[in-house]
């Protein structure tokens, strides 16, 4: 593996792998020293086009864990605003060498594209609303952990599908392990075609109990002035998870920041149902595994690609 | 009401040409033979059996060796950049690009910086023209002052000042009572009203069409309805006002049940087909490669295989490229923050050819008749091969491979979505308006 771009790059025994070496690595943040120096003298490069904090400290603290040297490169106060294009920005700070640049940015298609640019190993952090593969793994890793496995199991992801790149790596990556996926929200926010990915899509969430495992997007407010959903009343009392609809055997996941009383209510954030913590969690080990994966063992110079028009 | 020469290029020699043994295929002439093609000072003198022309003194002889001669094609949608985008094209490398292409001559579109709204403009434009344009171009004007679909620009002394028509291409007439107006002016200055359709309210935020491969790219999608409603409203408005409208680039297939229908209903509109709708679809677009950023979007398969079928059967008309230069720093980014569109001159006969006419979609008359077509709807000759006409040829190897882009390209740009393809056809020789205007390098030429 010389990147991780997309989840669709990664077959389920690749996924496995990660997720069983994030097992390992958990280990080491349950000790007093919470490092190992699997990556010293490493360094990882974390280019941020869009605010971030969980997965941006996430990245950092697994980097850190790895005995790995971490820059944060954000892309507001910086040349950027200064008028540099993506692409001289990561020629720029390629310069100094880093082994790995985790990116996250508002474009699709923009990690595949630093990929050409650059000999270091990129981890696509969030490409506008394409993909975000570290998620889709860190959620994998947490079901495995509460169930076991997700072979066979139902998974509904539920809420806006359409700006979600969180549902588009968890699709594939859910699909990939075993699970069957089906998507509900409202008409306006499943995008027309993403049947084609394998999943089923309803409108309602009268079919909820057959879920073992409900997984609630975030309803982003700053999409609201457009009007996708008439107001955020109605889009609570017709899809947000709370006590009624949510039942004691399922398992509740939610990729933050949750919108307490929009998507979930409250006492099921709070309930015993709710691997939201664990989901955070999560997020640090299996990202160790991610670097890890990308950067031990011989370092072999990844060639560069002949510059070429996008 | 128009000015004497709306097609306008800059000095050149006529040609003085001896085509020996080309096949020459015409089909509105109905020649699909062997001959000898004389051209004596830029005009078509002689066609004879092959051997059948004695070549006069001191004229070069072409040896065509039995390759294709056919008339120069016509392209009724091509961007030029000028004025005020000469990073991307101007009208020398554009119209280079065109005759490198075997286009004879080609239509520009006003979409520029300033945008092409006053007789004023327009006349510096041709001016330029006369100096630099290696191909006679035709220029549109704006059909609303700065493309905002507000007010009519100043329609009558446009025309006057030489312009072929009008478009507000790159951007849809939103209001339909604009468009109206514009139609009703049309009655008293003539000029096509050509039409780029899309509805901004079902387009808006998208990038690629809208459908399977939109949804798991995650970017914004446009719905076919967003072109194929327009393009039924302003057929409406066309036949209530009885104007004369030209739609581009149509991109599904209820665009084209829609353009069916109201030919059938005996409304005055016409269609233009791209090479790249024709030839490649939405599954080209995952790679998520700028290249294929275009507007309209690529089609699913179904409908490419409508426009193939609309092309065939005439409810198209004719091929255009809508040859979209782009600097290569501004291709050079994210998907969805670049700019749309494709180069298409200098590869739009070979990607026809070998994705259409040899897979048997379409036969090679019906496509060269189709890629000259465009002239006629702008109300302009139709380049033809007979004794007396203008030459306006082009000399083509079926035979020959390539691959595209693979020398460079004759246009500023390099943003062509058929880079890297092995093609079949090969212009050699291009002669527009009575003097040649492109040899490909590797083609020798004998002299006399």
């Amino acid at each position: 593996m010389n990147h991780l771009l997309s989840i669709e790059d990664l077959d389920r025994a690749e996924i496995e792998r990660i997720v069983t070496q994030a097992a390992r690595f958990a280990e080491v943040s349950d000790r007093e020293i919470k490092k190992v120096p699997a990556l010293r003298g490493r360094m990882v490069l974390n280019l941020f086009y869009e605010a971030s904090t969980r997965t941006r400290s996430s990245f950092e603290l697994a980097a850190k864990r790895l005995s790995a040297d971490v820059v944060n490169f954000a892309a507001s106060g910086s040349s950027v605003e200064k008028g540099e294009s993506l692409k001289d920005t990561v020629l720029t700070l390629s310069a100094h060498k880093p082994d790995a640049i985790v990116l996250r940015t508002p474009w699709a298609g923009a990690a595949e594209l630093v990929s050409r640019w650059c000999s270091a190993a990129i981890v696509n952090a969030g490409d506008g609303k394409h993909e975000h593969p570290t998620q889709a793994l860190l959620d994998v890793y947490t079901l495995r952990e509460r169930l076991g496995g997700i072979d066979g199991a139902s998974i509904w992801i539920v809420g806006d599908v359409a700006h979600s790149r969180v549902a588009r790596s968890n699709i594939i990556a859910f699909q990939k392990m075993g699970a069957k996926v089906t998507l509900a929200g409202p008409p306006t926010l499943i995008p027309r075609g993403i049947e084609a990915l394998g999943c089923d899509v309803r409108y309602t969430l009268e079919d909820l109990s057959s879920a073992d495992v409900v997984y609630a997007l975030r309803m982003q407010r700053e999409r609201m002035s457009e009007t996708w959903v008439p107001s955020l009343r109605e889009y609570a009392a017709w899809y947000q998870i709370n006590g009624r609809r949510l039942s004691p055997r399922q398992v509740l996941m939610h990729p933050g920041p949750v919108n307490r009383g929009v998507e979930l209510s409250g006492e099921v954030v709070d309930s015993p149902q709710a691997v939201i913590t664990a989901q955070v969690q999560a997020g640090v080990v299996v990202r160790m595994a991610v670097l890890y994966e990308l950067l031990s063992g011989a370092h072999v110079p990844r060639p560069v690609p002949e510059p070429q028009l996008a | 009401m128009m000015a004497a020469n709306p097609l306008i290029h800059g000095p050149s020699t006529p040609a003085e040409l001896l085509l020996a043994d080309v096949h020459v295929l015409d089909p509105r002439a109905g020649i699909d033979v062997r001959h000898d093609v004389l051209v004596r000072d830029g005009y078509i003198a002689e066609l004879a059996e092959p051997g059948g022309i004695d070549g006069p003194e001191g004229i070069e002889t072409v040896h065509g060796q039995g390759r294709h001669l056919l008339p120069a094609f016509f392209d009724p949608h091509v961007h030029l950049r000028t004025p005020g985008q000469e990073h991307k094209e101007d009208l020398e490398t554009g119209t280079r690009a065109a005759a490198a292409g075997g286009f004879g001559a080609v239509i520009a579109m006003p979409n520029t910086e300033p945008v092409i709204d006053s007789a004023p403009l327009l006349r510096s434009l041709r001016d330029s023209a006369a100096r630099e344009a290696r191909v006679p171009v035709g220029f549109l004007a704006a059909i609303t002052r700065g493309l905002e679909g507000e007010e009519l620009t100043e329609m009558a002394e446009l025309r006057e000042g030489g312009a072929l028509g009008f478009t507000d291409d790159g951007l849809p007439v939103r209001s339909a009572g604009t468009l109206r107006k514009a139609l009703q002016y049309q009655r008293l200055c003539g000029g096509v009203i050509s039409l780029h359709e899309e509805d901004p309210t079902l387009s808006r935020g998208g990038s690629i069409r809208e459908g399977a491969v939109s949804a798991a790219l995650g970017i914004g999608g446009i719905p076919t309805v967003s072109e194929s409603t327009m393009v039924a409203r302003d057929a409406a408005l066309a036949g209530y006002e009885r104007a004369r409208v030209h739609f581009q680039h149509l991109s599904c297939a209820a665009s084209v049940q829609a353009v069916t229908h109201a030919k059938a209903t005996g409304v005055s509109v016409s269609a233009e087909v791209t090479p790249h709708h024709l030839l490649l679809s939405e599954e080209d677009v995952r790679g998520m490669d700028t290249r294929m950023k275009m507007n309209p979007p690529l089609p699913s398969e179904e409908d490419r295989q409508a426009l193939v079928a609309g092309l065939r059967e005439g409810a198209i008309d004719c091929v255009a490229t809508d040859h979209a230069p782009h600097a290569r720093e501004e291709k050079e980014v994210p998907f969805e923050q670049a700019p749309m569109g494709t180069t298409g001159l200098e590869t739009a006969f070979a990607a026809l050819y070998t994705g259409l006419v040899l897979t048997g979609e379409l036969p090679l008359a019906l496509r060269v008749e189709r890629m000259t077509a465009g002239a006629a709807l702008f109300d302009l000759p139709t380049p033809r091969i007979a004794p007396g006409e203008p030459a306006n040829l082009t000399l083509i190897d079926l035979d020959a491979e390539w691959i595209a882009g693979e020398h460079g390209w004759e246009s500023r740009s390099d943003n062509c979505c058929f880079a890297g393809r092995r093609l079949r056809g090969r212009v050699l020789l291009t002669v527009a308006a009575g003097a040649v205007v492109y040899r490909e390098r590797a083609f020798s030429v004998v002299a006399a």
